[in-house]
């Protein structure tokens, strides 16, 4: 089993060096690649997925002009991308075991900048798990990969800006949008344009605001309490403080906000503070040498993540005392308060309300993969407790989705984190195991079929 | 004009093209349920972005693979759970 992967890399952990490794190719990503690289630092940026941009700037036809020309740059750099590369564990300082589309690989680092970005929310309800009951970010990334929803009546709701981007999009690729329900009731949004009344009017529009594009179609102060359908949904009930009403729908398009993709800081052993990666004025972690940008430090969108890759990128590439060093970020330290002001006020404006915690009933689904029921979990007092007793995000997304939710309903913080990061094949194991010391996680074995 | 090819999901042809992810050729082949879960319910995609798990299948043999993160090839045969409903395989 071993014979080919020494075959492939020689000795492991000499096999790729880098002095600057990047995880996530999305705005801080590639914004760090390039500070670090324009400084003459070797760099190894790596993504899950086959082609840079991230979330916000992957595949899709019309990327924002800033996206499209970093992903450009990127292009033309002498920096080492290395697409379908997902991180599994972190078997020794300075070195990540990676699965490259299947393979293992020892990726080393003096310098880690980790830019893994956010996924979204997804709040379990009655009927969440009905074949059609997507992600709002979710069924736009399905339409750009083909689905066609021409003359589909998609109903959108949750919270937070990507809910009208995404059903911007949504109509773009043809779906008709009946309705799209903002959890926020109106008196927030409201304070949250006066308070930022002097931005371009595009921004607003983006965050919530564009009513007049999409006419009666929003509402806010409404949320969702159960999707209805036989096979697939095909209704939902809404309600807001006065009354429950049904919207008839081909697809529903969901969801809460989003989460960071902590993984590897929990890994790595990063202090985590209220919910995210807590970093210093250089983006540095608790973890000497690691940093973490975009997202992952907070919600702030695509130009609070340039500011904090390019700050990464820079610290991670230099020896911080350099007074040059300092000069050129000064701008960046400026740009990020700006973006951070306009984040928090809008983590506000979008924060979760109580009801929310209420939707799931006790026999509502939270944990997909394994069928655990509300009434299962919530008598337990952690993460780890219900995750023992129960399986709770023991299966295939490894809580990934279960996580986010219960962080919500129930409080639990998220908890330090075993290997593998990502669920890989025995084969993989059996190659790598020896060298890197990881263990299959034996309550995370396929059982089923 | 996009070069169209021939897949099969679930034994079923269907000509798609290179910018066709083999979750949306799943959807496309009329299957709503892409795998049945530990209870039995029936389940299709979530995230489309390859956190759930929700869309895997077995593609040329491989099981459990994250269909949202493949695009479509000539040639690719795709094979989903059984599903109660008769809306899955």
């Amino acid at each position: 089993m071993s014979a080919p992967l020494q075959h492939r890399t020689g000795m492991p952990y000499s096999a790729s060096p880098a002095r600057v490794v990047v995880v996530g190719a999305g705005p801080a990503g590639m914004q760090a690649a390039w500070a670090a690289a324009s400084s003459g630092t070797k760099v190894t940026l790596i993504d899950a997925n086959p082609s840079p941009g991230g979330q916000i700037w992957r595949g899709e036809q019309s990327v924002s002009s800033a996206g499209a020309r970093l992903i450009e740059k990127i292009r033309r750099s002498n920096i080492r991308f290395l697409p379908g590369c997902q991180v599994v564990d972190a078997p020794q300082p300075g070195t990540l075991l990676c699965s490259v589309n299947g393979e293992p690989e020892w990726i080393s680092y003096d310098s880690l900048v980790i830019a893994t970005g956010a996924r979204e929310r997804f709040l379990p309800f009655p009927g969440w798990t009905l074949p059609n009951v997507y992600g709002a970010g979710g069924l736009q990334a399905m339409a750009r990969g083909g689905l066609d929803l021409r003359g589909k009546r998609v109903v959108v709701c949750g919270s937070g800006p990507l809910l009208l981007s995404a059903a911007a999009a949504l109509r773009a690729h043809g779906a008709e949008i009946p309705l799209i329900a903002e959890q926020a009731p109106f008196a927030h949004l409201l304070r949250f344009a006066w308070a930022f009344r002097h931005l371009p009017a595009r921004v607003l529009d983006a965050i919530g605001l564009g009513k007049r594009l999409f006419g009666a179609g929003y509402r806010s102060g409404c949320y969702p309490v159960r999707a209805q359908g036989v096979d697939r949904v095909q209704s939902v009930t809404l309600r807001n403080s006065t009354q429950e009403w049904s919207v008839r729908c081909d697809y529903l398009a969901c969801s809460f906000g989003l989460a960071p993709n902590l993984e590897l800081p929990l890994l790595l052993g990063c202090r985590i503070d209220a919910g995210f990666a807590a970093v210093n004025e250089w983006q540095e972690t608790s973890v000497p040498g690691v940093y973490c940008a975009g997202e992952v430090t907070g919600i702030g969108g695509a130009d609070q993540a340039l500011a904090e890759g390019e700050i990464a990128g820079l610290a991670a590439s230099h020896a911080k005392t350099a007074p040059e060093l300092r000069e050129r970020a000064t701008p960046r330290f400026q740009e990020r308060e700006r973006c951070r002001r306009f984040a928090s006020a809008m983590a506000v404006c979008f924060a979760l309300r109580p009801e929310l915690r209420s939707i799931a009933m006790p026999e509502t689904i939270v944990c997909r993969c394994e069928d655990i029921r509300m009434d299962q979990i919530a008598g337990h007092k952690s993460w780890r407790e219900a995750q023992l007793q129960t399986r709770l995000g023991a299966g295939h997304c490894q809580g990934r989705v279960c996580g986010a939710a219960v962080g919500f309903l129930l409080g639990w913080p998220a908890e330090p984190i075993t290997p593998p990061l990502f669920r890989v094949t025995e084969n993989f194991m059996a190659c790598a195991g020896a060298a890197a010391g990881v263990t299959p996680d034996p309550a995370s074995n396929p059982s089923k079929q | 004009m996009k070069e169209l090819f021939e897949i099969r999901v679930n034994s079923k042809a269907l000509l798609v093209d290179s910018q066709t992810t083999v979750a949306v050729a799943v959807v496309r082949a009329g299957v709503l349920s892409f795998r049945r879960s530990a209870s039995g319910e029936c389940r299709g995609p979530l995230c489309g972005v390859g956190i759930c798990a929700e869309c895997r299948a077995t593609i040329d043999g491989v099981p459990d693979l994250y269909t949202c993160q493949h695009w479509c090839r000539p040639g690719m045969v795709v094979e989903t759970e059984k599903c109660p409903c008769g809306k899955g395989a």
